[in-house]
């Protein structure tokens, strides 16, 4: 498919676009629909998208499998290790009262940090299955 | 009629027994899998479905709106929502596995290639 | 108004699940099943549920749809046509819905706003969720401070399924393909 140029070009511009809308939606997911899930989704489908159209050796040049592994535990371990805080803190796992100076600012941090690990965990596995699927038959 | 205020649900059940025949009748493993998933996302519209307050709006706090839809079920099939992909891609990737040691994909194909051992 | 675009849209649905059922071009069945979660991610919206609709149609229409393509081109294309008569999945199947409309009898009417699920913790949550966490969207809010653990549960199952999907496929084929060769390396 990178033969045909009007998928080449219309792709190389279509995804910074994705990726940035994929950034949006992951830090505006406070105030309207979106969110950690949502995002990763659409972070990886971007990759997919190059991987569809100029192959997957591509798109293991700019994510390496290394690097996809190390993502898809940082994340999780992003999200564990905000609940270790908090008890390292005083009070109970989860509880993120205790993050900021108040309440609000504490739950604001929290749900932050908790989105972003979910945000990448999901982009990570979400591009390995893809690679792994893909590189099936190369 | 408070009977008809149900056919929503009688034809959201209508769905989940599309997505049910297709799990027991076909013998393709990656058909089989299709017919999971058209049964998982007409059981989310179920619960969808109960959620919903008439009059409400989306549950986004807003200065001009009084009701909003129940919140709850939202959160759970978001989560069934990714879970539900998360063991698609799983069955999936062993369907390729299978298909690579048996050379079929066939459910009746592998039975005998099992019987014949 | 709302009523018709329901019905338009349960119409299409089941016209979708059909037509899943009768082909057998697996590569007409997946976009059946592509179209079909687009169908239900508009229904999400036409029932409020934006952020199950937003997911519904990046997550079922988007990486489902692109998986099953995939799997498709490794395994092939054609299913055989049935074997057996199709009588006991016939049977099982009505069976099975009729006892879940007869279910559906004892529940409230479409969309009641007294109905047993929109009390207890639902308004409290539309209610506290202003002064405890202060955020607008109350789903984001629900999902990941009230119901914090069901999320991380959830994100460890997306994790397991990655770790699954490598262990049994890896990131590259190796050339030999002897039936008894050790797994590759991922």
């Amino acid at each position: 498919m990178r033969d045909n140029p009007v998928l080449r070009v219309v792709t190389k511009i279509t995804i910074p676009i994705i990726l940035l809308f994929a950034m949006y939606v992951q830090f505006h997911g406070d105030y309207g629909p979106g969110g950690g899930f949502q995002a990763g989704v659409i972070f990886a489908a971007a990759f997919i998208l190059y991987g569809l159209v100029f192959g997957t050796s591509a798109v293991r040049q700019v994510v390496s499998p290394g690097i996809l592994r190390l993502l898809t535990a940082l994340g999780l371990l992003l999200f564990a290790g905000v609940g270790i805080l908090t008890m390292l803190l005083g009070s109970d796992y989860l509880d993120y009262n205790t993050l900021g100076q108040d309440p609000l600012h504490g739950q604001h941090l929290g749900i932050f940090l908790v989105e972003l690990g979910v945000g990448i965990t999901v982009a990570a596995v979400m591009i390995t299955v893809f690679l792994a699927f893909a590189g099936r038959r190369d | 009629m408070e009977v008809l205020a149900l056919y929503n649900y009688w034809v959201v059940i209508f769905l989940m027994m599309t997505g049910f025949y297709v799990v027991i009748a076909s013998g393709n493993l990656v058909k089989k899998i299709i017919g999971i998933n058209l049964f998982q996302a007409s059981v989310f519209i179920l619960y969808i479905s109960m959620g919903k307050v008439s009059g409400g709006s989306a549950p986004i706090l807003r200065e001009a709106v009084q009701t909003y839809s129940n919140p709850l079920p939202h959160v759970l099939i978001l989560t069934a929502i990714v879970v539900g992909v998360a063991t698609t891609a799983l069955g999936l990737a062993l369907v390729v596995r299978i298909k690579e040691a048996y050379g079929t994909a066939e459910e009746d194909d592998i039975h005998r290639q099992d019987e014949s051992l | 108004m709302i009523e018709l675009i329901n019905i338009v849209l349960l119409g299409l649905l089941v016209i979708t699940a059909i037509a899943a059922i009768r082909l057998h071009d697996l590569f007409a069945v997946t976009i059946m099943f592509g179209i079909y979660s687009l169908l239900a991610a508009t229904v999400f919206v036409v029932l409020d549920a934006v952020d199950v609709a937003f997911t519904e149609a990046a997550v079922g229409v988007g990486i489902s749809t692109i998986l099953m393509l995939a799997t498709i081109g490794l395994v092939g294309r054609r299913e055989k046509p049935p074997a057996h008569r199709p009588l006991l999945p016939l049977v099982v199947v009505a069976v099975t819905g009729a006892a879940l409309v007869y279910g559906t009898f004892d529940m409230p009417p479409f969309a009641a706003p007294d109905a047993p699920v929109q009390q207890h913790v639902a308004p409290r949550y539309l209610e506290q969720s202003p002064h405890e966490i202060g955020i607008p969207n109350v789903v984001t809010a629900v999902l990941a401070s009230y119901r914090g653990y069901d999320t991380l549960g959830e994100l460890t199952v997306i994790f397991t399924a990655g770790v699954g999907v490598l262990a049994l496929l890896g990131f590259r084929r190796r050339r030999s393909l002897v039936a008894d060769s050790p797994e590759e390396e991922p």
